[in-house]
């Protein structure tokens, strides 16, 4: 099946090239940062973890949200997720591909890193982290392997891959739930040891997911003769709907309890993200911007005129998108250290390498999505040569 | 059960009794030296600490023979101990109406080598770990730079080597390796000195005599007379972590 | 097979690319081994040589993981002696120019060790270790 990606038009290899362009310049970076260290990243002695960790809490979050059109195909026969099934489960593996590749960039002494399999620690919580994330990649690929190549042959998946697909059901939930205890258990950061903080991330996940999914749909449905109909995004825009809502609703909860109970190192945090802090404001706009898109999705998508309208129902979810992106890919993992332990207040931006090796990584995504998906519509007929 | 199975059991149980006691054992008697049944901690005189306003022989003294780097920028400061605010070491002390010769002062923080440290309980790959006497030991081998300890540790004593630390190091002592870039540190408890029977750098250079190194598992030790005289507090006690520096107030 | 003579043609000129140190090695010019001083005036080592030339590497990692994880500093060695397990204490005690020793073979046979990085890098002159 793989041969199917080395047939495409000038689009298909354009965009390629553009993609691997954008890695090309990630991987110069890179390789500076290798030599130099971390330093030459926007981090600090006070903000030790930023950019590179965020993207990887956010994208764990995208790569768990492929259960949210397993788990009612296979788990409770709903036919319409049959052809949606492959691209959630696609953008699974492209998501973990790039987890993997975002903590590898984050590492002092990535040459190393197999000591967390050579040392194997069970009180940590990375090393339980770095199990779910490779078994999860590994259920993707053999799942999406297993069922494409029947669809090519014309029959039936085989029996046996029935238990691995339901077990992919608890494993996309168990990757974002250890991802989360990375940061709820620690006592250190009480803007993260919050007991809503793994709901929080799953809700925000179903949201921002399976919303980047119906986006890729549509424009998969532009270029390609690929169209499951109105049915799957329209069932999928609900689940959307209601990831949300309980996601800004969680955010509130975490809002009441931090303000009220008026304890100052948690106020802290809150009042660095929404007000500013000893003059750092930087994450302010961002985080305003957030609230704002977060409620214009939230009306568009309530309003079932407007959920199932396509250029309405696209605007919601790129709100959703974006405003989850913030939340998590900016706001959140930086918060946990400002103001620091000893009450410090550094501030934190990443810096030009930094977001070069970033853009590189997401270009690296794409381009796994973007072949993988020509495979998989090459398969159905679908491409349009 | 039949004969067999008990059998099999009894032996199954003292076979892993055994492997738990070895583990627990020291394994030579150079083993036994080194941890033999001691909880290191330190006592710090703030008020003969004070005394000496400006002073930093202590963390002069750590720097030099530890080859800690001299950063210019602090982002990418590296310390392993130096003074901080009373009000920052002490957030949850409410230092309102108390002796302000004391909470407008720095006090001296570094690792406080905890009895429950979350920083060992996060490394993934066990490069920190608690030794038996106490010392919260670092492997710079085996430290994958993935700064999960510095997340979890509650006083902020850690720091991670942003660039190759080489280059910023006045007069490198020899007796004692450096780091390289992208590995965390923090201070040891002269761990290379208490098998020689040395005391911290940083106890030997006090010249206020404000630093008390000494075997809180010893009754009769120094540090347990005083402390059973002095009241003494530790940073953030509420969190669980039993750290082993005392600040004599 | 199709186009048989174009892939054996290719697989030829792929070893030959690929294999060019060989031919270099074989056919031009070799490296010269290494002349290696091992130790002026030194006595005894901590094992045979044939035991060093093999496993230096292993006693190493041994020595650091005892010394640094398990608090062992001392050791009697095979051939009798009580050292500290130290490279730096011990090691080049006898063994004091990294250059003409370590680095000698080390650079014939292209292996970069990473203790250098951090540990500190005696003298050239014998001297005492200083601690």
């Amino acid at each position: 099946m793989l041969e199917k990606a080395l047939i495409g038009n000038r689009t298909y290899w354009g965009w390629l090239a553009f993609l691997a362009g954008i890695i090309a310049v990630g991987a110069f970076f890179y390789v500076r940062q290798f030599s130099v260290g971390l330093g030459i990243t926007g981090l600090s002695r006070d903000v030790t973890w930023g950019f590179y960790i965020a993207q990887f809490t956010f994208l764990v979050g995208v790569a768990a949200s492929a259960v949210m059109v397993v788990l009612p195909y296979y788990l409770h026969n709903y036919k319409a997720f049959g052809k949606m099934t492959i691209l959630g489960e696609f953008l699974a593996i492209a998501a973990v591909i790039m987890c993997m590749l975002f903590i590898f960039v984050d590492m002092g002494q990535p040459t190393r890193v197999l000591n967390v399999i050579l040392h194997p620690t069970p009180k940590s919580l990375m090393f339980w982290d770095m199990i779910s994330l490779s078994g999860y990649l590994v259920l993707n690929v053999l799942i999406s392997h297993v069922t494409l190549d029947a669809e090519r042959k014309g029959i039936a998946p085989p029996k046996w891959i029935q238990p691995i697909i339901i077990l992919s059901i608890p494993w996309a939930i168990s990757i974002h739930t250890v991802t989360a205890f990375l940061y709820s258990g620690l006592a250190a950061r009480p803007f993260w040891m919050t007991a809503v903080l793994a709901p929080r991330f799953l809700a925000s996940a179903f949201a921002a997911g399976p919303a980047l999914l119906i986006l890729m749909t549509l424009l998969i449905r532009r270029l390609t003769r690929f169209d499951p109909g109105k049915e799957p995004l329209e069932r999928l825009a609900v689940i959307v709907t209601y990831a949300m809502t309980i996601n800004v609703f969680l955010i509130l909860m975490e809002l009441f309890t931090g303000l009220y109970s008026a304890i100052p190192e948690h106020v802290a945090h809150f009042q660095f993200l929404y007000l500013g802090l000893a003059g750092n404001t930087a994450l302010v706009p961002w985080m305003w911007t957030s609230v704002a898109l977060a409620v214009v999705a939230l009306v568009l998508l309530l309003n079932p005129r407007t959920r199932v309208k396509e250029p309405t129902m696209i605007m919601a979810c790129v709100a959703v998108f974006v405003s989850i992106w913030i939340d998590k890919g900016l706001g959140m993992v930086v918060t946990g250290f400002v103001p620091s332990p000893l009450g410090h207040v550094t501030p934190y931006w990443p810096t030009f390498p930094e977001v070069a090796i970033s853009v590189g990584i997401y270009a690296i995504g794409a381009l796994v999505i973007t072949v993988f998906y020509h495979i998989a519509l090459s398969v159905r007929g679908e491409i349009a040569h | 059960m039949n004969e067999g199975r008990r059998s099999f059991l009894k032996t199954a149980a003292l076979g892993a009794l055994g492997v738990a006691a070895s583990h627990a054992l020291p394994a030579t008697a150079e083993g036994a030296k080194a941890t033999g049944g001691r909880r290191w901690a330190m006592l710090i005189d703030t008020r003969r600490c004070l005394e000496k306003k400006g002073c930093a022989k202590c963390a002069e003294a750590c720097h030099v023979v530890h080859n800690v780097p001299a950063l210019s920028n602090p982002r990418h400061e590296v310390k392993w101990i130096w003074r901080e605010g009373f009000r920052e070491a002490f957030p949850d002390q409410e230092a309102e109406y108390f002796d302000e010769t004391l909470t407008t002062s720095k006090v001296l923080v570094f690792c406080n080598h905890c009895d429950r440290p979350p920083c060992v309980r996060v490394c993934p790959t066990q490069a920190t770990w608690r030794r038996r006497d106490g010392l919260v030991m670092m492997d710079w081998h085996r430290c994958i730079g993935c700064r999960y300890c510095v997340a979890a540790c509650p006083y902020g004593s850690r720091s991670f080597n942003w660039v190759d630390p080489r280059p910023h190091i006045a007069e490198i002592t020899p007796t004692y390796p450096t780091r390289t870039r992208g590995v965390v540190e923090k201070c040891t408890f002269c761990d290379e000195r208490l098998p020689e029977g040395r005391l911290p750098a940083c106890v030997e250079a006090c010249e206020a005599k404000a630093l008390m190194f000494g075997d809180l598992a010893d009754p009769a030790s120094e540090v347990r007379e005083v402390l059973r005289t002095r009241f003494a507090v530790r940073r953030r006690p509420g969190l669980g972590t039993h750290p082993a520096i005392f600040y004599l107030v | 097979m199709y186009d048989g003579s174009k892939i054996l043609a290719g697989i030829a000129v792929f070893l030959a690319v690929v294999l060019l140190p060989v031919w270099h090695n074989v056919w031009v010019a070799s490296a010269p081994r290494p002349e290696v001083k091992i130790a002026p005036g030194a006595e005894q080592c901590v094992d045979t040589a044939a035991v060093m030339r093999a496993t230096h590497m292993n006693v190493l990692d041994r020595w650091r993981d005892a010394v640094v994880r398990d608090g062992i500093r001392t050791t009697t060695t095979p051939t009798g002696m009580t050292v500290p397990m130290s490279l730096t204490k011990t090691c080049m005690k006898c063994h004091y120019n990294k250059k003409e020793f370590c680095d000698a073979c080390h650079n014939y046979l292209a292996v970069s060790p990473t203790c250098w990085q951090c540990h500190v890098e005696p003298q050239p002159e014998p001297k005492e270790s200083s601690s």
